[in-house]
């Protein structure tokens, strides 16, 4: 609790104590004897004055201000009106329960804040830089680029850099929420905002503070409420006519009532008057739109924040807003659903052991730096006995030709065997196919293919469960390797063959597609894509550890590429909305029912102080569940 | 240009939605955004006045909350 608030909680528990003496003092009788009436005023202004002072002082200056309707000007009227018809000590009941609401209300933001603002304590304090043996910390923002610092266990990571000596664990949950530590040793990118685990690392910097991970990301979360929703729109502009609309009723309402009816000869103007302010009276405590005005904005701070916990920015609530409505989610597939690194896939050999060609293979690519020769020398895995191979020589787009053990072989793919006119079984599988023949005869086929991401296919499967209606997959590769991913995956429409402008305009044509209340996200890598992820109502990019043009033209980031995390976000802020719109009609129904209660006269004004402050502290309570996320 | 600023004792939602209306109607301001969970202003204002801007964006502020101070 600040030191505001703790005064606040001393003068709360001294007026308490004599408003209970004060209705000890009504209900036995023993007050009454207290004449004049206007002694008894006056011992109940005292409570009063302690606990609304500051209330009454910021009226007074807010009316000099020229500020009409704001809440202290509302309540201090509320209740001197409440005085005025003889309420004493509900007078001073209304305003104590209006502070102790305004209270709760600001440890409740407090408290909230400051969790949101620990999840985002990844801002690194300062650097350790080493000057002639000595080690000074700086404040990251000093550090040039190429300046090598020390970054010592359990320390934050201040700039992004490359790892110059040392090895350690580095903690990424900060940035990615990923809990399982990532090795970091020489020559690794290491970067900023993340923990150090038990290892010393020196690092060589590789760029300033300002453009580092930790800076930009930091700055799009603080960008983030920036970027309303419809929904805080709304808020806005309906708080804006809802306090001078209700001060209004409460003027009519205290006026006219008892002039009609006192022509009508229902009674003296003067006794219905007392009856009509008390209940204009009411109107005025509910008059501000607080519970709204705190609880929309923090309901999806609380969900941004939620999902920057799990590793996903979210870059505005106009953004969170549209994930929950989304209901197509088109693909780009390398990089997204496939891992885009080449892996061998199918090992066919015609007669020999499976293990055997693999390592012919090897072999025959050992001298080539080719990704393909890569892949099969990776998926061999054992050393290679170089000696055994002679005379390699590569034929240009067609392949390699090599000896092995004093056997011929060939490598390459079919326009290879057709060149040496050795019959083969043509391949029709996905990927890329390398043809093998032993001494001119064909021997077998290796299937190389870009891998499937691991998660992608729970990652989709969840993604239906939570309510998306379509995926579509887009891919600049072959027929073949398109569908057998989509089959793979269970992916509903697959675009293949596509240059990279088509798919601007196939996205153009699903949105067109698409129901004027749903969305379309499209989920790329953001390396050239930047176009279609502008373009479609929600881009997801895949952060890959601060690619920059992908945080850059994204609306949301993944950090960690990991595609299940989508079905998360959504789940995030599906929640996010339902607990803003239960609050939004929680706090309306309140407000109108009590209204009417007290326009009709069977609400008093404690009903009003639950209808203001108490609605205030509900909602706001409700907004802070979207912060621990699911 | 776009700066931020760091507030102090914004205490009320309400007064922070008023006080970035007011500022928005600020000639050569283009767009400003108080956000009352973040205790932070961004204004995007003209660059030749932006400090008579800011001056004047005090003097509304102090007009709705007169205990909330821009940190400079």
């Amino acid at each position: 609790m600040t030191k505001k608030q703790k005064q606040m909680v001393v003068r709360i528990a001294v007026a308490f104590v004599m408003l209970v003496l004060i209705m000890i003092g009504e209900h036995t009788g023993w007050l009454d004897r207290i004449q004049p009436h206007l002694l008894l005023a006056l011992i109940c202004l005292i409570p009063y004055l302690i606990i609304g002072y500051d209330i009454l002082y910021k009226a007074a200056r807010n009316i000099k201000n020229g500020q009409v309707f704001d809440e202290n000007f509302l309540m201090m009227i509320a209740t001197f009106g409440a005085f005025g018809v003889g309420e004493y000590s509900e007078a001073v009941a209304v305003m104590l329960f209006y502070q102790v609401g305004e209270l709760f209300q600001s440890y409740a933001v407090g408290k909230s804040r400051q969790s949101i603002s620990d999840m985002m304590d990844i801002c690194p304090e300062y650097a350790n830089v080493e000057e002639d043996g000595v080690l000074t910390q700086v404040d990251p923002d000093d550090v040039e680029v190429g300046t090598i610092i020390i970054i010592k266990p359990g320390e934050r990571v201040p700039l992004d850099g490359v790892v110059v000596e040392g090895e350690s664990m580095i903690d990424t949950a900060a940035l990615t929420g990923e809990s399982v530590p990532r090795r970091a040793a020489v020559g690794d990118d290491i970067i900023s905002g993340c923990v150090n685990g038990s290892g010393t690392l020196k690092v060589r910097t590789t760029k300033e503070f300002d453009d580092s991970t930790v800076a930009r990301i930091l700055e799009l979360v603080e960008n983030a409420s920036s970027k309303k929703a419809h929904v805080e729109n709304f808020i806005t502009r309906f708080a804006k006519y809802y306090t001078p609309i209700v001060t209004i009723g409460a003027v009519i309402l205290a006026f006219v009532p008892p002039t009609v009816l006192t022509l009508a000869g229902a009674g003296s103007f003067g006794a219905l008057l007392g009856d009509w302010l008390y209940r204009a009276c009411t109107f005025l405590v509910i008059s501000c739109p607080c519970a709204l005005v705190i609880s929309v904005p923090l309901g999806f701070f609380g969900g941004i924040g939620a999902a920057s916990r799990i590793g996903v920015l979210v870059k505005g609530s106009n953004y969170l807003e549209a994930v929950a409505e989304m209901d197509t989610i088109v693909f780009d597939k390398t990089g997204t659903l496939t891992k885009g690194e080449f892996k061998v896939s199918e090992v066919l050999p015609v007669h020999l052991a499976p293990e055997q060609m693999l390592e012919l293979a090897a072999l025959g690519e050992g001298y080539s730096t080719h990704p393909i020769a890569a892949s099969i020398r990776e998926a061999y895995g054992k050393p290679l006995a170089m000696e055994r191979v002679a005379d390699t020589e590569e034929i240009s787009g067609h392949g390699i030709h090599t000896f092995i053990d004093g056997k011929e072989v060939h490598l390459g793919n079919a326009k290879l065997m057709e060149s040496l006119q050795i019959p083969f079984t043509k391949s029709d599988s996905a990927g890329t196919v390398v043809y093998i023949a032993l001494e001119r005869e064909f021997a077998g086929t290796i299937v190389i293919a870009d891998s499937v991401k691991e998660g992608a296919k729970e990652a989709l499967a969840a993604m239906k469960r939570v309510g998306v209606k379509k995926t579509v997959m887009l891919t600049g590769d072959r027929r073949e390797a398109a569908e057998s991913v989509a089959k793979e995956l269970g992916i509903d429409e697959v675009h293949y063959e596509l240059l990279p402008d088509d798919k601007v305009s196939k996205v153009e044509q699903l949105l067109a597609e698409e129901p004027s209340k749903a969305r379309l996200a499209f989920v790329g890598d953001g390396i050239n894509d930047a176009p279609v992820l502008t373009r479609a109502d929600v881009g997801i990019a895949m952060g890959s550890m601060g690619s920059d043009a992908a945080i850059e033209a994204a609306d949301v980031v993944l950090m960690d590429d990991d595609v299940r995390k989508i079905a998360k976000v959504v789940g995030i802020a599906r929640k996010t909305l339902r607990i803003v719109k239960q609050n939004i009609v929680f706090a309306l129904a309140v407000k109108l029912l009590v209204l009417i209660l007290g326009a009709t006269g069977y609400a008093n004004m404690w009903a009003a102080v639950f209808a203001d402050v108490g609605v205030s502290v509900l909602a706001i309570l409700n907004s802070m569940r979207t912060l621990r996320g699911k | 240009m776009k700066k931020k600023f760091k507030l102090q004792d914004l205490d009320c939602a309400n007064c922070a939605a008023k006080m970035e209306e007011a500022i928005k109607k600020i000639e050569g301001v283009n767009d400003a955004s108080m956000s009352f969970m973040t205790q932070k202003l961004t204004i995007d204002a003209a660059d030749d006045r932006f400090d008579a801007i800011m001056d004047e964006v005090e003097k509304v502020c102090a007009k709705v909350e007169p205990d909330m101070k821009i940190l400079r």
